[in-house]
């Protein structure tokens, strides 16, 4: 038991860094990603033509390779000397695309999940009876107001379950970035099993660290959800 | 003679290949109660979203209080606010209270003051016996209920015409009476409606004059007396026929 102890005081300073950084890498994803994913949602549900398309292709593709291509796209093919020197051509900043791995962890992570985020946005509208944008616009409302103080309100209520899991697979996901040294709890865990050669403690440990935030997260987003219930109101969300 | 509220030429409507009117003259005067009758498919709801634009005409001409609708570049929201309009399936703003439903008209639309429109939607609940329901969602309200909050919705915004697409199909059977309630003391204030509706003892009672649609042609129009009793054309006998059979002498 006092073992035990004494290797959790011992890895403690730089495991807690590395859940620092997993935690901030998460949260900036996540909003990052909710940037993109709203205005992407918008133009796919009621954009002219060719945003439809640009939205549409923007999700397909970046839903549809993997996580670590994209990372390693961002990380390691945006610093391609070629690139570089196409940008000094263009005017811009010698190096400019050549990024810290922190900073390519946030892009990648973060359009990443807007494209998740984007889907479950335009799934919460179309949701929506058609019925509430007539009325409104019967109304007199315009497009705009209609989509505002009309459909936005019932949207982002019926989102807050699929974006729930989004947290927390973001969270999860974050686990990736130790492949381009990037120090976060994952990261940290590698290398102090390079080093103390203690995996099956190790790694056990580091899981219910995991665990336990996204359970904090689940419950936290389930209350969010019961706080902006609509009295009276059944909705079935389809999720994911 | 005034000027009709709501004049109707060579109106013609199609969605891709179907054509769905096919060449409508309406004019309802001022403070007259039309109902409109026929089986379903016939284009009834699509004529009355033509007169609020919420379906936009392929042909013809119309005109709400004397604006042109169908002219280019007219402020459709603007006519809107003139035409309220009360659907089958109520579409209630379901995250909004009562009282908010009925609010958010004129304080997003005429852009009134939100205590004045507070009191004006109080009154406008009042005026369909709902006051006690104002802070209700509609998740927690009858259908008939429902119903009336939509009426008072329309209502707030002081329109000059009132189109009621069906407004008791979706209700059970119970129910339907307090709406036609409401819309019979609408037609005692004299408001101008143009009613889709299978009730036929509301027709009967409280329109002036009913049509008979089919097949995107208004194929007879008269009182109710003479259209209930003496029908000119055989489809009118028929679908009258068949609507007693459904629904009862009473509706
Ligand atoms: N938005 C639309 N797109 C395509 N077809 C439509 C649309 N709205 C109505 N229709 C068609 O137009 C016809 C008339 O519809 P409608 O006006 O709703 O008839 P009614 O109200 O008399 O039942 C129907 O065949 C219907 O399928
Ligand atoms: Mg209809």
């Amino acid at each position: 038991m006092t073992e035990l102890a004494e290797f959790w005081e011992m890895i403690w300073p730089e495991l807690g860094r590395g859940l620092v950084i997993t935690l901030r890498l998460s949260t900036g994803s996540l909003l990052i990603g909710l940037l993109i994913g709203f205005p992407i949602a918008l133009m796919r549900v009621y954009g002219a033509r060719w945003m439809k398309t640009l939205a549409t292709i923007y999700v397909d593709l970046l839903r549809g390779t993997p996580l670590l291509v994209q990372l390693f796209f961002i990380y390691y093919g945006l610093a391609d000397p070629n690139i570089n020197q196409l940008l000094v051509r263009l005017g811009l900043p010698e190096g400019l695309l050549v990024l810290e791995p922190l900073t390519a962890a946030y892009l990648a992570l973060g359009c990443n999940s807007g494209a998740y985020q984007a889907e479950y946005l335009r799934g919460a509208i179309q949701a929506i009876d058609a019925g509430q944008m007539i009325a409104a616009r019967a109304l007199g409302l315009s497009r705009l107001q209609a989509i505002r103080y009309i459909i936005m309100p019932q949207a982002l209520r019926l989102v807050i379950a699929p974006w729930s899991n989004e947290v927390a697979y973001m969270v999860k996901y974050t686990s990736v970035v130790y492949i381009i040294a990037v120090q976060d709890l994952f990261g940290e865990t590698r290398r102090i099993m390079s080093t103390h050669y203690n995996q099956m403690t190790m790694l056990p440990f580091v899981g219910m660290i995991y665990l336990v935030i996204v359970l904090l997260i689940t419950w936290g987003m389930g209350h969010l959800e019961q706080h902006f219930h609509i009295p009276g109101l059944q909705i079935d969300v389809e999720r994911g | 003679m005034t000027k009709p509220i709501i004049q109707i030429k060579g109106l013609h409507k199609s969605y891709g290949e179907l054509e769905v009117i096919k060449g409508v003259d309406l004019e309802v005067d001022k403070g007259e109660v039309l109902v409109i009758i026929g089986p379903s498919g016939t284009g009834k709801s699509t004529l009355l979203r033509c007169v609020n634009l919420l379906s936009s005409p392929s042909k013809g001409q119309i005109w709400v209080d004397g604006d042109e609708v169908t002219a280019p570049h007219t402020d459709i929201n603007k006519i809107r606010t003139k035409v309220g309009m009360v659907f089958q399936d109520f579409n209630l703003f379901t995250h909004m209270t009562a009282l908010d439903n009925v609010m958010i008209g004129p304080s997003k639309v005429k852009g009134m003051a939100k205590e004045e429109a507070r009191e004006l939607a109080l009154f406008e609940l009042e005026r369909v016996g709902l006051i006690e329901k104002a802070a209700a969602y509609p998740g927690q309200l009858s259908g008939g209920q429902k119903q009336r909050v939509a009426i008072a919705r329309a209502l707030a915004m002081s329109p000059k015409v009132m189109l009621f697409d069906e407004p008791t199909s979706a209700l059970d059977p119970e129910l339907i009476g307090e709406v036609l309630e409401v819309m019979k003391k609408l037609a005692r204030e004299h408001m101008t409606m143009l009613v889709v509706t299978h009730e036929m003892g509301f027709a009967k009672e409280v329109s002036n004059r009913i049509i008979f649609m089919e097949d995107g042609y208004i194929i007879e129009e008269g009182s109710p007396q003479q259209l209930f009793y003496n029908p000119r054309e055989q489809r009118t006998k028929e679908f009258l026929g068949k609507i007693t059979e459904l629904y009862g002498e009473e509706g």
